[in-house]
């Protein structure tokens, strides 16, 4: 056997087209993309602005359909499974500003765990210690007893983080886990995922606009671009020059030798 | 004024007190706090359950044009009797029509609402579109009144003042169904109530089925609001006020404690404004909507400013 098919695909993307249905008419945002993803892998999907890295991932965590192709987790087509067992397997963090509510981080954090709780949500032994292990993996224990109003962007991310943790699904899919956060931020919360990949083999993608800490860190990366979307490990996708027409080459070229982008 | 002690001898039974003053305990006072209750609990309960749904700490049973919904469908009921006439005329004025007018015009301007904010998303877009409803329907009612008789008018105006008296024990009890119905819907609700904090996409990915749960808070809401509207009139304030109060108080935004202390706050505030409206030692009776406004708006305002924030 090769080493290849020993791997264990969580998530596979099938000759995906994505985009928006009207009634009359269909919006193509982007076709032909094709993926597989295993299991402790962490993916970085990056792209321009408005190329569609927000609509593949709604694609993928099915709040919005697919024009064509499909996507299976763990073999099974996304359209065949329910939000309730798909929110098992799949988590989310979103951009989505949730700041607002006066629910304390702890009962946030512990939201994630409603798809095993009963009717009325009660949290069981094994629900309250996913919750606080969920807490200890993401190093927030100092912030448990806060409300979300009071937190900086940056805690916030992380809060949403360990709810998406504490949902203990093989999948997580975060939409520009680092916007708003300075660069120290940026590489802790990028590094914490990392970690979390290998440590609980879970699959982690994540889309985002850091290009240069994504090449260093990700096991794979999905290249979104007008012409095609791209697959592979970094190193990969530098021989395939896939970067290189990423942005139009009059402000920012990329440099192969350094593997970064540089101002003209 | 009956002595406090008489009132309690009546209330556990005693058949010696006089019999107008047990007529008027037993009839009128009893019958009045337990509408004062339901009412209370079940207004603030419903704006609890709108400010969740549209995640806006503006949107209350009143201000969504809900109440404007229920008095369209009373308006309908008393001012249209005779344009119908005959048979369905005397239909039209039984106890029960009124509840289902009111209930159901509340339904419709609340489905209406929400059937446009799925497609517009930006929240104070909806408030707005709910403002829109309340004067289209107080413009029917306008077109209403003008073709109507002086007594129909004159029942319907009564109506609009808000009332928490004039309910017999049969019509209590229709009340109190639709409370129970209303309150199992939204208990059965507060699971899905706070992942719905998180917004729709949040609380889809947690396993929400969110249609369903959006539809089964709507028809609790409507219940509440729509029959307690038909029975007391349209009383302002509270179901907007309510839900901020408690909130303020037991500072969390976690259903599972909001739900009961709502109830709890609700029937403890309308309560105290039935008795404020009753002016202690005088002859006079302030409308209920009055009461509710002066007493419990500056009270609203003041915990605000000590707090400085509105949460959904």
């Amino acid at each position: 056997m090769s080493l290849k098919s020993e791997k264990h695909i969580v998530l596979k993307v099938d000759n995906l087209s994505i985009g928006y249905q009207t009634k009359k008419s269909q919006t193509i945002v982007a076709e032909n993309i094709n993926f597989e993803l295993a299991k402790g892998e962490l993916i970085g999907l990056i792209g321009a602005n408005g190329i569609g890295k927000s609509t593949l991932l709604k694609t993928i965590t099915k709040s919005q359909k697919a024009l064509n192709g499909a996507v299976f987790v763990k073999e099974k087509s996304l359209e065949d499974i329910s939000n309730m067992t798909l929110a098992k397997e799949m988590s989310v963090v979103l951009t989505e500003n949730v700041a607002q509510t006066n629910l304390s981080v702890q009962e946030l954090i512990a939201l994630g765990r409603q798809p095993y709780t009963n009717w009325i949500g009660t949290l069981t032994e094994e629900d309250e210690v996913k919750t606080k292990s969920a807490i200890e993996a993401i190093q927030i224990t100092d912030l448990i007893h806060k409300k979300c109003f009071e937190l900086s962007d940056g805690q916030l991310q992380k809060v949403m983080l360990a709810r998406a943790l504490a949902q203990d699904t093989d999948i997580i899919v975060l939409d520009e886990p680092t916007t708003h956060l300075d660069l120290y931020h940026k590489v802790s919360v990028l590094k914490l995922l990392q970690k979390l990949a290998k440590e609980t083999q879970k699959t982690i993608l994540f889309s985002t606009h850091e290009i240069n800490v994504t090449l260093s860190l990700c096991n794979k990366l999905i290249v979104m671009k007008e012409s095609m979307t791209h697959f592979g490990s970094p190193k990969k996708l530098i021989e395939e020059q896939a970067f290189d027409d990423l942005f139009p080459k009059d402000l920012v070229i990329f440099d192969s030798d350094s593997s970064s982008f540089k101002i003209v | 004024m009956i002595p406090l002690k008489k009132v309690i001898q009546v209330l556990l039974g005693d058949e010696s007190v006089k019999e107008s003053w047990q007529y008027i305990i037993i009839n009128y006072r009893v019958p009045k706090a337990i509408v004062a209750v339901l009412v209370g609990a079940g207004l603030g309960v419903s704006g609890l359950l709108m400010q969740t749904l549209f995640r806006n700490p503006l949107a209350g049973p009143y201000v969504l044009g809900l109440s404007s919904g229920a008095s369209l469908g009373v308006a309908i009921v008393i001012l249209g009797a005779s344009l119908f006439g005959g048979v369905l005329g005397q239909f039209l004025v039984t106890k029960w029509s009124l509840i289902i007018a009111s209930s159901g015009g509340s339904f419709l301007v609340l489905l209406a609402v929400v059937i446009v904010s799925s497609r517009v998303k930006d929240t104070m877009a909806i408030l707005i579109i709910g403002l829109m409803f309340a004067s289209v329907t107080a413009a029917l009612v306008s077109v209403l009144s003008y073709f109507s008789t002086a007594e129909e008018l004159q029942r319907y105006i009564f109506w609009s003042f808000g009332s928490l008296g004039n309910l017999t024990w049969d019509e209590l009890t229709i009340l109190f169904g639709a409370f129970v119905i209303g309150i199992g819907l939204t208990i059965y609700s507060i699971k899905s109530l706070n992942v719905l904090l998180l917004g729709d996409n949040y609380a889809q990915s947690l396993g929400l089925n969110i249609k369903k749960h959006r539809f089964v808070l709507i028809l609790a809401t409507s219940i509440l609001a729509g029959s307690i509207t038909s029975f007391v009139g349209p009383i302002a304030f509270i179901g907007l006020a309510v839900p901020h109060l408690t909130k303020l108080l037991f500072d969390t935004s976690n259903h599972k404690i909001l739900v009961p202390a709502v109830l709890l706050s609700g029937s403890i505030l309308l309560l105290l404004c039935d008795s404020i409206s009753q002016l202690p030692m005088s002859e006079f009776t302030l409308p209920i909507n009055a009461v509710t406004s002066l007493f419990g708006a500056p009270v609203v305002i003041w915990l605000l400013v000590r707090k400085k924030k509105l949460f959904v």
